[in-house]
């Protein structure tokens, strides 16, 4: 926690985190972190440390994790050079395309990871969250996968917002259990699940799916993401180097701090994420956590939060509702306090507009958490033409059309005017 | 008398085993707030005002209702204490408050610790705050001999039972079954074990509770433990419109 009156060394946590000493034994990312969860559940949380310490390097552990992941989730993922997009920014433009692992998002890297450690630690069954629906699309694949029953709890806004998740979720065997307390949307779905484990923390595994929660949550996560970046840095490396600036979307910052770990020790490359700035800046019409959020404490760790004065949580808003969250994971808000990655946001038209402009340029529909991270890049691109630029591309939005069909697709003003002129 | 000497002292000069009442504050109606708070008091041994927050993740469906109608009544931890210090008749009872961290958080632990001693608060029970976490805040209510509450499960290792009932002044929350508040009504079958485990390793009385409803309970849970802790069914109660202090003298043994 922030101390009163307590001097950050900013340039000595950075060092900490870039060698890879962070978070430390208490599970903190400097001051940010910890595990403030209900006494139940710290046994839990000492056995899921320790279990993640011994399987995370264990040879036989990673074994069966890599070979899932080739086999089954299709990595490494492609990098596609976007070339039209390219021209039309001023800039050398690259994707790095979690959308086509399975299931369509990044979050399979997680899911499938926790479901193996689920099983290596003996739980019978796993609980899980979801907002846009994909980590609980990941989830309920990757217990199928390994065989373990799977309750996902998801918002009744989202459920309403995202039904084409909710058919593959009941689909692939999970149970899918509308969440109506709280605010009906991921915050309320996390409430409910960690609830849930509260209830049976002997059995069950919360397969918790965003870079925040409690130790070692942010950690996990984070490690198995972790080869977004790397892939990412070593693909670029064979065509043509490093990127001037990486770019990726941030609600809890999952798929964030897995392709950001690929770069952070080369302090030459600008790492950007863009939150979700929605319909305008007052409290309550975004999801800027890092931009205008204070530390407090939010579903089991310390970390930047958006809140009132009384200390409750807020309601958020975005269009896309993976970014729909008050918290971020305490490794962000680390980064942000030594300044090593900048925290911007895009708003939802700018968004769908971003999305537009990647459907009809690359011939590639991203979700609309994803189209956070283009249209933070095209701003970027504008002010730093010919740059190199990577962004994250987290997801496919397939799971969005019912969301886009709200939205006409604008018609294109300059084939209008050609064809007017010709 | 220290503000935790004091409730250690109130839980244990009860003859019988001790009853110690949750509400959460200015539920259902703010405006009857310090009326019930009173009605509660005279019937209890202690009593725990919730603080309602917005994301109560170890309570069940009656707490997470009560909490949501009072914040949006506009009941806050500000407007509780200011309650508590315009207060004309008190009783002598121990006042607790019951928080989730945020909220403790956002008013400052220092301001907070000599705001709680000026109102007549004698102690804080904080569910997402474990021991590992707590010496932060504890640093700030030591400086005014507030308690601060430590809880065990029947999931905490001996070893850790032991240093978290080391550590808990006034009394040691002992919870009684896994999961959240108010739900199963079926208590484990080594709850005596559990309990007179807990008891061994406490300086201070052992108030046990989560999901007591029934007087039967609570004569069952008095043999084990110094005081019998009653939340979710005094909160729907209070919903039913019944008298609270009539309820709780209807649950003593």
């Amino acid at each position: 926690m922030i101390r009163p009156n307590e001097e950050i060394n900013e340039k000595k946590l950075l060092r900490a985190l870039v060698d890879g000493k962070l978070p430390d034994a208490s599970g903190r990312f400097g001051p940010f972190g910890g595990r403030y969860v209900p006494e139940t559940l710290m046994p839990a949380i000492e056995r899921l440390t320790e279990g993640v310490h011994r399987l995370l390097p264990d040879e036989s552990f990673n074994h069966k994790l890599t070979s899932q992941l080739k086999e089954w989730v299709g990595r490494p993922t492609a990098l596609t050079h976007a070339a039209r997009l390219s021209k039309a920014w001023g800039a050398d433009v690259w994707f790095k395309r979690e959308d086509l692992a399975h299931t369509g998002a990044h979050k399979i890297n997680n899911a499938i990871g926790q479901a193996l450690l689920a099983k290596e630690l003996g739980a019978t069954r796993i609980v899980a969250e979801t907002g846009a629906g994909q980590h609980g699309v990941a989830s309920a694949a990757a217990c199928a996968r390994v065989g373990l029953p799977c309750v996902v709890y998801m918002g009744e806004l989202d459920i309403q917002r995202q039904s084409p998740n909710v058919d593959r979720m009941k689909r692939l065997g999970a149970n899918v259990v509308s969440v109506n307390s709280g605010d009906r949307t991921l915050r309320a779905a996390i409430d409910e699940a960690i609830r849930d484990w509260v209830s049976d923390p002997v059995d069950t595994y919360y397969l918790l799916g965003s870079a925040v929660g409690p130790h070692p949550y942010p950690f996990l996560v984070r490690e198995l993401q972790a080869v977004i970046g790397r892939e990412a840095r070593s693909q670029l490396e064979t065509h043509g180097g490093l990127p001037d600036a990486v770019f990726a979307c941030v609600g809890g910052g999952s798929n964030a701090i897995g392709l950001f770990h690929g770069f952070l020790g080369e302090e030459n490359i600008s790492l950007i994420g863009v939150e979700a700035g929605g319909r305008g800046d007052d409290l309550g019409d975004h999801s800027a956590t890092l931009g205008s959020g204070r530390p407090g404490v939010l579903h089991g760790a310390y970390s930047l939060l958006l809140y009132d004065d009384h200390g409750q949580i807020q309601e958020t808003h975005s269009v896309s509702a993976g970014l729909d969250y008050p918290g971020v994971g305490p490794e962000h808000a680390l980064l942000k306090l030594v300044g090593r990655v900048k925290y911007v946001t895009a708003k939802d038209s700018e968004a769908l507009d971003a999305l537009q402009e990647c459907c009809e340029l690359e011939g590639i529909l991203p979700a609309l958490e994803t189209a956070h991270a283009i249209a933070g890049a095209r701003h970027w691109a504008s002010t730093n033409q010919g740059a190199r630029i990577l962004i994250g591309l987290s997801g496919r939005g397939d799971k969005d059309m019912p969301i886009l069909s709200q939205y006409p697709i604008k018609t294109n003003d300059t084939e209008g005017a050609e064809n007017a002129a010709a | 008398m220290l503000p935790h000497e004091a409730l250690k002292n109130a839980l244990e000069k009860s003859e019988e085993s001790a009853l110690v009442a949750f509400l959460t504050a200015g539920y259902p109606e703010p405006k009857n707030f310090l009326n019930v708070l009173y009605d509660v008091s005279e019937a209890a041994d202690a009593v725990e005002i919730g603080v309602p927050f917005s994301d109560p993740m170890a309570d069940g469906v009656t707490i997470q209702r009560s909490s949501q109608a009072a914040i949006e009544h506009g009941v806050s931890l500000s407007w509780i204490l200011d309650q508590l210090g315009s207060r004309t008749i008190k009783s002598n009872t121990p006042l607790l408050l019951m928080s989730y961290l945020n909220p403790l958080l956002a008013f400052g632990f220092d301001d907070l610790a000599s705001r709680a001693l000026q109102v007549g608060v004698s102690g804080f029970i904080i569910p997402d705050l474990p021991y590992e976490e707590s010496m932060l805040l504890k640093t700030s209510l030591d400086k005014v001999g507030i308690a601060l509450i430590q809880l065990v499960t029947p999931a905490t290792p001996s070893i850790r039972l032991n240093e978290i009932c080391q550590a808990s002044q006034g009394f040691v929350y002992a919870v009684t079954r896994t999961g959240i508040t108010g739900s199963a009504t079926q208590f484990p079958a080594d709850l005596a074990d559990y309990l007179a485990a807990v008891k061994e390793a406490a300086k201070v009385p052992v108030c046990a509770g989560f999901g007591v409803r029934k007087s039967e309970q609570v004569r069952m849970i008095s043999r084990h433990a110094d005081g019998v802790i009653v939340g979710s069914a005094l909160v729907e109660a209070l919903e039913r419109g019944e008298n609270p202090g009539e309820f709780l003298r209807n649950l003593r043994p």
